[in-house]
């Protein structure tokens, strides 16, 4: 298939292997500990495991799996308000189809929908809408999901809706925002990571700019990389190149995509409807400053939680769910207490184990036999 | 089938058909009347489902169908029997219909036990609304289907329910075969060495299914692989009558049903992700969903697990009739690690097929 074929390429990715496992040899630190490299995003993730990938690489680069799934980080508290506006008589509660399995504190949407809510998978914000049109007399709720990726449709939905004098949307907000997250990270005081893969599609819409007190504040390397097997090969050896050369910068590995400056049409847009919150609960990170948008005061008649009145209750996670530390790389997943046990994709517990983009499910899936 | 003896009803309008003998069908709609156990009923009955199927067992007017055991005996040494229930929304996709499905499907259910699949029931639940026309395309299809297949629809009944109680139309097909002497298929017979093959490009009914309910507005020509396979597993056990394990790959794709077999038979299913037909239409849904093909729905495709030695008189069979053209060696059996399917993907690394949790969910981004 054109345009996915190339980036797949096997023998392009044996001699990127040799490539990072000659650079890996010349690194020092390897003969103390293995390296940490951190892919922030989710379909990296993925990628990682659909392909592969970690078991082609050295025993001294070990993969941590980032906060940058949102279905994963999204706290019980949130789901259980979903489950509350869906529930309501008049709405139609639409989704993004991996979101409906996120367990909540008594049951997911996926149950919702079972008991008779009207909850229905989209596959863009605009569908919502178009609901929203097809049925005057209902209340069409979208759950608006995700990090800079996602904002933007989102906030042109919200925009179109309004020039179109729609009354019948609205938006449930829990989209939040990768680079205080990644700061957050940065500061936990169990760090250890030596490098980062930058969010190739989050990028898109913020740049490179918004990365670099990675590289100069913290002096940990960055590269944005893409989400095709080969890309992700390709960055991890940029990361390696820049600690071997001992440089601390941002990189862009994903020049197809990714522009400096990012896309302002989308910015503007994301700023014309959104703006940062106070702080924004994440599952098992807790509470971080800033990282969440919620919709400007202009445009609250599209704000489900100004329409409806919404629970939000702060929910704790699980006592024995270990998602926190494996969010931060500090422990993998098969080393938390109920990996494999009581969390299971059937049951999970956390939502890492959730989504086929969480770090737990896609090593219960891909990896936990020796192979 | 329930039966009624003709009373010879003259034409009337709003009459959709006429057969000499059978009694007419009024209106253009199901209505619970059809259901009823009345002349409705027997209307519906007659003219549809026992003109449409028309073959002697079903022409007794009996309540059930007999078959002379003699006959039966002389085919085989076993009775295979299964049953399955059929919902698919929309009725008709490309490349099928409901009809259609609840023949091939139980056929399929049969023939990949080795045997020959000879009989099948039809129950339908009706929802009371559905058009009379679009009924007796489905029962013309379901008749077209059996006959390709070379079953007869011996049996059946017909139920139907109050709007909002089923979605239009729900067909439960059960069916009989005969499985003959010396053929011994079953799932925990897969053996370390032997060759794992398909017959051809997975994954079309299911990317065809989701591109028929019109959510994803992709401008696409996937078409169901909907059909009996009968006929070619028969040619499968010409060029090797020691077949070890088949399955048909429906619901949850060929990843499910090898998953059965690595269970079944504490082996490992080792699959060479190149070797895999996969089209190229079928691939692009799965990248634009984030889907995999091997979870996707099949309808007419089947996995084979073949000593070695046969492998290519099996493949040169299989190529050689209609349902089998793009037949491939998709992979081998391996004792370790036990009870799991493996996948060497195409870009070098390996990992693990498990098992679905649930449906698959298009990703988020």
């Amino acid at each position: 298939m054109k345009y996915v074929d190339e980036f797949r390429d096997p023998a392009k990715a044996r001699s990127l292997i040799r490539e990072i496992y000659s650079l890996t040899d010349r690194i020092d630190q390897v003969k103390q500990r293995p390296l940490q490299l951190m892919e922030v995003c989710g379909g990296h993730t993925h990628t990682i495991f659909r392909y592969g990938i970690e078991k082609m690489l050295p025993d001294a680069i070990e993969l941590v799996h980032g906060p940058g799934c949102p279905v994963c980080v999204l706290p019980m508290g949130r789901v259980d308000d979903c489950v509350a506006l869906a529930e309501h008589p008049d709405v139609i509660f639409t989704t993004f189809g991996d979101a409906m399995r996120v367990p909540g504190s008594k049951k997911s949407l996926l149950q919702t929908k079972a008991e008779g809510a009207d909850v229905r998978m989209v596959y863009s914000p605009l569908d919502a809408l178009s609901l929203a049109r097809a049925n005057p007399y209902k209340e069409v709720i979208f759950f608006g999901l995700g990090f800079e990726t996602t904002m933007p449709s989102t906030a042109m939905t919200v925009l179109q809706a309004k020039q179109e004098g729609i009354r019948n949307f609205s938006l449930f907000c829990n989209h939040i925002t990768i680079i205080p997250t990644i700061k957050a990270i940065l500061d936990s005081p169990d760090l250890r990571l030596d490098g980062f893969l930058g969010p190739g599609h989050v990028s898109m819409v913020i740049g490179n700019k918004p990365y670099e007190f990675i590289a100069h504040h913290y002096h940990k390397p960055i590269v944005i990389a893409g989400f095709e097997p080969l890309d992700i090969l390709q960055s991890i050896w940029m990361v390696l190149k820049q600690i071997d050369e001992g440089r601390c910068e941002v990189e862009n590995q994903y020049q197809r995509i990714v522009q400096d400056r990012g896309n302002t049409a989308a910015l503007a847009a994301v700023g014309e409807v959104f703006e940062l919150r106070e702080f924004f609960e994440w599952r098992g990170l807790g509470s971080i400053d800033h990282s969440g948008v919620r919709i400007r005061s202009a445009y609250s008649d599209y704000d489900a939680e100004v329409k409806f009145s919404v629970p939000n209750l702060k929910i704790a996670d699980p006592q024995d769910c270990q998602c926190g530390e494996v969010l931060k790389g500090a422990i993998k997943p098969p080393q938390c207490k109920v990996f494999g046990t009581t969390c299971t994709p059937e049951a999970p517990l956390g939502a890492l184990m959730v989504s086929s983009e969480g770090a737990c499910a896609a090593y219960y899936n891909y990896s936990r036999i020796e192979l | 089938m329930q039966r009624t003896e003709n009373r010879g009803q003259g034409t009337e309008e709003g009459a959709i058909e006429q057969t000499p003998r059978r009694r007419t069908l009024r209106g253009q709609t199901i209505t619970l009347a059809h259901g009823s156990g009345g002349k409705a009923m027997r209307d519906l009955v007659e003219n549809l489902f026992v003109a449409t199927f028309d073959n002697p067992e079903l022409d007794a007017l009996e309540d059930q169908a007999r078959f002379d055991l003699a006959a039966l005996d002389a085919i085989g040494d076993r009775l295979a029997m299964t049953t399955d229930s059929y919902v698919v929304d929309p009725l008709f996709f490309p490349g099928g219909d409901i009809g259609m499905l609840a023949v091939n499907g139980t056929v399929n259910d049969l023939a990949v036990s080795g045997a020959k699949p000879l009989y099948l029931s039809c129950s339908v639940i009706i929802e009371e609304g559905l058009k009379i026309e679009v009924l007796r395309r489905i029962t013309q299809s379901m008749k077209q289907a059996a006959d390709a297949a070379a079953v007869r629809i011996v049996t059946g009944d017909t139920k139907v329910v109050p709007r909002g109680a089923a979605d239009k139309l729900f067909i439960t097909t059960s069916g009989i075969g005969i499985i003959p002497e010396g053929v011994d298929i079953r799932a925990e017979r897969a053996e370390p060495g032997d060759v794992i093959i398909t017959n051809g490009f997975i994954g079309d009914h299911g990317a065809a299914i989701a591109d028929a309910r019109g959510e994803l507005a992709l401008e696409s020509s996937m078409i169901s692989d909907c059909q009996a396979l009968n006929g070619l597993i028969s040619v499968m056990l010409d060029a090797c009558p020691d077949l070890h394990s088949l399955r048909d790959a429906t619901r949850g794709g060929i990843a499910t049903v090898l998953n059965e077999f690595a269970e079944s038979s504490s082996a490992c299913m080792y699959l060479n992700e190149a070797a895999i037909p996969v089209r190229e239409e079928v691939r692009g849904l799965c990248e634009i969903l984030g889907l995999d093909p091997l979870y996707l729905a099949n309808e007419g495709k089947l996995i084979a697990v073949a000593p070695r030695q046969f492998a290519e008189s099996i493949i040169d069979a299989m190529s050689a009739h209609p349902a089998g053209q793009h037949a491939a060696v998709i992979g081998e059996v391996r004792e370790k690690p036990a009870a799991s399917v493996i996948l060497a993907t195409q870009f070098g690394g390996a990992r693990i097929v498990d098992m679905l949790v649930g449906e698959q969910l298009p990703r988020i981004c």
